[in-house]
């Protein structure tokens, strides 16, 4: 398929999907899912479909790694071999290396690490179904498990993607015109003070454009974080009503 | 001072201020705001603000009481899992034994429970606990649960309210370690009955009158009352 087929945006600026240029795909998050993990979180943002799951502060091997005033923060991204249309090969691979950074170096921003010296946090995020964006909906998730485990933070880290498609910028890219548009700029901030803690751009932006998407994707966190927090809450009414 | 609702906070979330607060534990300091730095209940004591967590790791503090499962026999101190991020250093002198240098595997090996003292966490959280106070030595027999560490305080009760209940109704012999893990002696109808009861207490740790629940519960089906 050639790229000019693809129409993502028409004139009134209605997507390919239906939305408008600064609509978000539906977002559904879910706290406490699994139990053998110390906090975790299922997500679902559009087509993709994440688990978050958190274990520690344990201590943290190898032993060299220790630092001995803080923590350290490992988050493992893996996507499922399932995941995308042509089978993806299983294990780590140059990509989810540099997104399992990136999220691991966002969520040192916002945990209290310097309160578990020699310990490290494990953060596993599994990507089951992928549709552009996995990296901000992992690291939306990360921020609900770690909560959910007990892990004291500043603040719930959140994370959403603006972009370029068809000469305009608009909010959460969807599949195809993560494929077939011009830019896509994952954005991770701590909600509460705005600061941004993941930021990355694919492709080509011109100034003013990129501080558009940046406007759109900060507002785009914000919405998102109101979900984390209700999702937060929505499971403790349940165990503080009992049963 | 039990109010009908418990406030439940979440990370950064703004409880007040710090001209007429004082930031307790739980919380955090940020441009003259008091915010939370877990998911737990909003506890305002005096003019002090506190959170009390819902979920979390245990952090072990000087002079608690915990049960350990021995993790390695060294020359001259054993390793020990408390439950806590890192393990525990049991030392040689802090045991009421006398232990020539190499010769720790006679008296402790790996997988020994043992009931301790946590006697120092320094700067860098390093452990330290001890075998020498009274009531401390290597459990035999029994069975052992585990529970959330954050609900501890509730199994125990006010002063120890909840676990005389469970002592009053059911003949057993129960210690409850900070940490978390919880051991339990006596017959086997018995100790599964108490199972049962801490899995009631921490299911709904979150709920008001809790103990008096739990002694209605009991008393239905005592057979004798040991006062």
């Amino acid at each position: 398929m050639k790229t000019e087929d693809v129409k993502l945006i028409d004139a009134k600026g209605i997507r390919l999907d239906g939305r408008k240029i600064d609509e978000l795909r539906p977002i559904k998050i879910e706290s406490g899912v699994l139990h053998r993990a110390d906090g975790s979180c299922y997500l679902e943002w559009g087509g993709n479909k994440v688990f978050a799951a958190v274990y520690g502060p344990r201590e943290a091997i190898p032993r060299h790694t220790q630092n001995p005033l803080r923590a350290i923060v490992n988050a493992k991204y893996n996507m499922a071999a399932f995941s995308v249309e042509d089978r993806k090969r299983p294990g780590p691979d140059r990509r989810s290396r540099e997104i399992s950074k990136v999220i691991s170096e966002a969520l040192e921003k916002v945990i209290l690490t310097e309160q578990f010296p020699r310990s490290m946090i494990d953060v596993a995020i599994e990507v089951l179904d992928a549709e552009a964006g996995t990296r901000c909906a992992g690291l939306t998730a990360a921020g609900v498990a770690l909560a959910d485990a007990g892990i004291p933070m500043i603040d719930i880290p959140v994370g959403c993607a603006a972009g370029k498609i068809g000469g305009k910028v608009v909010l959460d890219l969807g599949k195809e015109e993560d494929n077939f548009g011009d830019a896509d700029v994952p954005l991770g901030i701590s909600p509460r003070t705005g600061e941004i803690i993941l930021l990355q751009m694919d492709g080509h932006l011109t100034f003013d454009e990129f501080n558009t998407a940046l406007d759109y994707a900060i507002e785009g966190c914000n919405k998102v974080s109101k979900l984390q927090k209700e999702a937060l809450l929505r499971k403790y009414d349940t165990i503080k009503e009992g049963k | 001072m039990p109010t009908d609702k418990r406030t439940l906070v979440i990370p950064g979330q703004i409880l007040g201020d710090t001209r007429s607060h004082r930031a307790g534990s739980g919380t955090f300091i940020a441009e003259g705001k008091i915010l939370s730095q877990l998911v737990g209940i909003l506890n305002i004591h005096g003019n002090s603000i506190h959170v009390v967590p819902i979920k979390g790791k245990y952090n072990p503090i000087e002079g608690d009481f915990v049960i350990g499962i021995v993790e390695e026999a060294m020359s001259s101190s054993w390793l020990v899992d408390i439950n806590a991020p890192s393990p525990a250093l049991l030392h040689q002198n802090e045991v009421p034994w006398n232990v020539d240098f190499g010769d720790t595997e006679r008296y402790l090996n790996k997988g020994d429970t043992i009931m301790a003292k946590v006697l120092s966490v320094d700067d860098i959280k390093k452990l330290q606990i001890t075998l020498n106070d009274r009531n401390l030595y290597k459990i035999k027999g029994g069975f052992i649960t585990e529970v959330e560490p954050t609900r501890v305080p509730r199994i125990i009760g006010k002063k120890g309210s909840m676990m005389a209940v469970v002592k009053k109704y059911i003949r057993c012999r129960i210690f409850v370690g900070q940490n978390g893990r919880i051991w339990i002696d006596g017959d086997t109808d018995d100790i599964e009955k108490v199972r049962s009861v801490i899995q009631i207490i921490e299911d709904e740790s979150l709920s008001f009158g809790l103990t008096d629940r739990i002694e209605t519960l009991l008393k239905k089906d005592a057979k004798d009352v040991h006062v």
